[in-house]
């Protein structure tokens, strides 16, 4: 019954449906930014090889496929640390608010 | 009892390590693969050995409850777990494996580093918090929240164990071949050691032992690949450009290996691999588990975040690793190569380039150091995948649908060490079974199946409100059976393994996932939506509440506390 009764007031909180879609478009959004730099990355090796293999300036060896790639580890690991982060600050205290006002008579 | 146990299991270990190495001794001379037993390696890798099992005989004090057994009580930080998941997904094959790519072919190494991480922000945006909110000891906890529970844990724990099966496969052929370069021990010898280490860790400590095991793993993996990386980079004044220069100018590829090579053939292969690995990642088990260990979604959070960094980085290393190799063996030919001879390859294989270089950069006590720390990768990787197995036979398969959830935590932790025996002994049974079989394709079909069984229903379960039982289940048997039997007729086991004429192979892609995952996809939205059942619509209306406390954790705190 308890139980509930909570799932009903935190339902009703609009802080709630903020919580839920600011969180859910900000995930989705990463996601699709993850998606579109690494199916980029792969689309361009699978159709463009020349392109990845070019030098990356006049009498140098290293391609530019390779800082490239290294970018898009970096990039990765940037991209998941700053979500880490804003879930963990801003999201989280907006769902402790949630709780609390849920949870108090 | 569990005090005599140990004893018993470490002098069991102590007869088969001296049983190893007499045959390792004696059989030094009549073979050629073989390398001389290394007794640096050896005394290097007994040190890990005692420092964990003096740790597994601390968690087994502390391994009471099946709490404690599947989470380690829920105790572990975020910075911890991050480092135990990065150490359970950073597998030999990685190490070895990318960096021999990468001195096999340069570029395409990197691709595939890229595929292995990709996986890791998509499992953090979707899945982290919402599995540590709704779960509690395995994946299947949060699959069947609302759903009900003898099909969706059968259906769960079949993924988990057809999974584990592989991968495991997988880790103990290589761990035996592995070991018998390394350390020259007998093929047989080694993957019993590799078995018998891994059920003391699993048996005694749970998944304390476990965690401390990957993470000191983690610890020796990463300081080990980063000397390498700078000791290569310090030759070149820390300029990349010179050491690419200088590994063109040497390898026999030349300019070849600054760009794509043969490894992406086709654009609809380049996305199934591309997706097989991305998606995959997120239906481990082994990994999804170490979610429960962590106190909140905050921490869960934490984890991916640092693992993420961890693996990130250690995908860097294994390039400059690879491209080191490239410049630094050929340096030496009569130490590294077959006969001294640039063409006839590395001794011991192309997976052996990381191995060499570190006799190259460090000698032969950083040889050593390198190879024990390829030992203890294996055995934190087995370590995670027998959990995984047994808590899925425990947890999900004795408790829950066998005993219908009227057990107690000690019946249970009982079913979860036989099962960990049961688990050990098919390992070593099956990785001396499978010695001399081709199971190069064995770690992407594991993923194949996470990625086509596991992950959607996994994924519908918990963010789509119209899921119902029989739409989660009857698409995750869709993708099971579809990546399994596409995988089946693909080039690499039709032709490679089963020894069909070459260009038979039915399905012409690298891999399955994008068709298997779709069609999983398919089956759940399709059977759901003609689901329309009094299940069905009671399920549909426990969502809300999921939903509630899948968001904000409310309910799920200390869930996996005492």
């Amino acid at each position: 019954m308890r139980q509930e009764e909570l799932v009903a007031r935190i339902t009703a909180n609009p802080k709630y449906e903020k919580l839920v879609r600011m969180r859910s478009s900000y995930s989705i959004s990463m996601t699709i930014l993850v998606m579109v730099i690494y199916y980029g990355y792969i689309l361009l090796i699978a159709f463009d090889k020349e392109f990845l293999a070019q030098k990356m300036g006049a009498g140098m060896v290293t391609s530019i496929g390779i800082p490239m790639g290294v970018g898009v580890i970096i990039l990765t690991i940037l991209i998941t640390n700053i979500y880490v982060r804003r879930a963990n600050t801003e999201f989280d205290s907006l769902n402790n608010e949630i709780i609390n006002e849920a949870s108090q008579k | 009892m569990t005090k005599t146990l140990l004893r018993n299991g470490l002098c069991l270990l102590a007869g088969m390590l001296a049983a190893g190495l007499v045959m390792a001794a004696g059989a030094d001379l009549g073979t050629t693969i073989k390398q001389e037993t290394n007794w640096t390696a050896i005394a290097m890798f007994g040190g890990f050995v005692i420092m964990t099992l003096f740790i597994t005989k601390w968690a087994a004090s502390k391994t009471k409850t099946a709490s404690d057994f599947y989470t380690a009580g829920g105790g572990i930080t975020g910075f911890q777990n991050g480092l135990a998941i990065a150490g359970d997904y950073m597998s030999a094959a990685s190490f070895l494996g990318i960096s021999g790519l990468v001195f096999a072919n340069g570029f395409d190494g990197l691709i595939f580093s890229i595929g292995w991480l990709v996986g890791w922000p998509v499992l953090t945006f979707l899945m982290a918090e919402r599995l540590r909110n709704l779960g509690k000891f395995t994946f299947a906890d949060v699959a069947s929240y609302r759903f009900a529970q003898t099909p969706t844990r059968v259906f769960a724990a079949c993924g988990t164990l057809v999974v584990v099966a592989f991968y495991m496969i997988a880790q103990m052929v290589g761990a035996g071949q592995l070991i018998k370069v390394l350390f020259g021990l007998e093929y047989t010898y080694a993957v019993m050691i590799v078995g018998v280490l891994m059920m003391c860790y699993v048996l005694f400590g749970g998944m304390t032992a476990t965690t401390w095991v990957q993470i000191i793993k983690a610890i020796m993996l990463l300081c080990g690949a980063s000397f390498m990386a700078l000791a290569v980079l310090w030759q070149f004044n820390f300029n990349p450009e010179a050491l690419f220069a200088k590994a063109v100018e040497i390898h026999s590829k030349h300019d070849a290996i600054m760009g794509p090579g043969a490894l992406i053939k086709d654009p609809i292969s380049a996305i199934s691999v591309g997706m097989t690995l991305m998606f995959g990642t997120a239906g481990l088990p082994h990994i999804l588990m170490r979610f429960f260990t962590v106190p909140s979604a905050k921490e869960a959070r934490k984890s991916v975040g640092w693992a993420t960094t961890w693996i990130g980085y250690f995908y860097i290393l294994t390039f400059i690793i690879g491209f080191g190799a490239v410049v630094m063996l050929t340096q030496s030919p009569e130490l590294y190569y077959v006969d001294g001879d640039l063409a006839k390859g590395l001794k011991g294989g192309g997976n052996m380039a990381a191995i060499h270089l570190s006799n190259a950069v460090g000698g032969n006590v950083f040889l050593g150091f390198i190879s024990a720390v390829a030992f203890a990768t294996i055995l934190a990787v087995v370590s995670g995948l027998t959990l995984s197995g047994a808590s899925a036979v425990s947890h999900d398969l004795y408790a829950t649908v066998f005993k219908k959830g009227q057990t107690d935590s000690a019946h249970e932790l009982r079913v979860s060490k036989i099962t960990t025996i049961c688990l050990g002994v098919v390992a070593v049974v099956l990785g001396i079974a499978f010695e001399k079989q081709n199971v190069a394709y064995m770690v992407m079909l594991a993923f194949a199946i996470a990625c086509s069984a596991n992950f959607p229903v996994l994924f519908m379960s918990v963010l789509w409100k119209d899921c119902t039982t029989k739409g989660a289940v009857t698409g995750g048997v869709v993708g099971l059976i579809s990546s399994v039997a596409l995988t089946i007729v693909s080039a690499p086991v039709w032709e490679a393994v089963m020894g069909h004429p070459k260009g038979s192979a039915m399905f012409p892609y690298s891999s399955p996932g994008l068709f298997s995952m779709s069609a999983a996809f398919l089956a759940i939205y399709l059977v759901s939506r003609m689901d329309n059942s009094e299940q069905a619509q009671r399920e549909r209306a426990l969502y809300p509440a999921q939903k509630v406390r899948s968001e904000t954790g409310m309910g799920a705190a200390g869930a996996s506390g005492h």
